[in-house]
């Protein structure tokens, strides 16, 4: 398993903050991203946006990097602090 | 990290008392010789909208994680001699502050450079996001080019 979690207008569009997902074995961020998609379609548009930015175990990845399991995956828009 | 200053970084609800953040950093060491603070406030328009008040959402553990990151950098590129980053979460009404950074460094040109470093890369890297309620709804508020450009003047 692997928890992934979403965050800001994201999770608003997808109605989640937070979900485990089921991960045998190692995949990339993109490979996770398409399984979410498969399993819940309406979310294709606002997972699959060009601006959603990736963090594993809460440091900032690109859509190659290699998810564990037991790993923390989050998706969310360009950040607005400060 | 190279550096030995002194580095802290606080995320929370609570409110900061400016004047006491600067005098602490000030009392370190006498080798410094400029302090430079910066505050963030909530203002009560946005893209010509008024705004009754905001949210700020944040990713736990993260934000401290990149915060850190953020100022650890500055502390080695510019020799700080200390800095504080204190960065608000929840909700706020206009006027309310958001964020303080305060640097500390043997003379003002490394103090002011650092300063504006720390928010130049916390509000393009660190996770935070606002949604503004207004009298025609509630907006996520988008993030802007001139951030992202200038972060990568650095």
């Amino acid at each position: 398993m692997i928890k992934v979690l979403f965050f800001a207008k994201l999770r608003e569009a997808l109605g989640q903050s937070e979900l485990q997902w089921p991960l045998a074995a190692e995949a990339s961020v993109e490979d996770v991203r398409a399984a979410l998609v498969a399993e819940y379609p309406q979310w294709q548009q606002a997972l699959c946006a060009s601006n959603v930015l990736t963090a594993l175990n809460q440091e900032v990845v690109n859509a190659k990097a290699r998810v564990k399991p037991g790993d923390e995956l989050a998706f969310y828009p360009p950040v607005t602090g400060g | 990290m190279g550096s030995t200053a002194r580095l802290k970084v606080q995320v929370g609800a609570a409110d900061f008392d400016a004047g006491e953040e600067i005098r602490l950093v000030q009392a370190l060491t006498d080798s410094i010789g400029g302090v430079a603070s910066f505050i963030g406030a909530m203002r009560s328009s946005n893209d010509g909208r008024r705004v009754d008040a905001m949210s700020l959402e944040h990713y736990p553990g993260m934000t401290e994680k990149a915060l850190g990151r953020i100022v650890d950098e500055a502390a080695n590129r510019w020799q700080l001699l200390g800095a504080t980053v204190i960065h608000r979460v929840g909700e706020f009404f206009p006027g309310d502050q958001i964020v303080l950074v305060v640097t500390a460094a043997s003379h003002r040109g490394e103090a002011f450079a650092a300063c504006e470093f720390i928010m130049d890369y916390l509000k393009t890297r660190a996770p935070f996001w606002k949604k503004e309620r207004t009298s025609e709804g509630d907006f996520w508020v988008e993030a802007r080019d001139s951030d992202e450009q200038a972060a990568d003047r650095w």
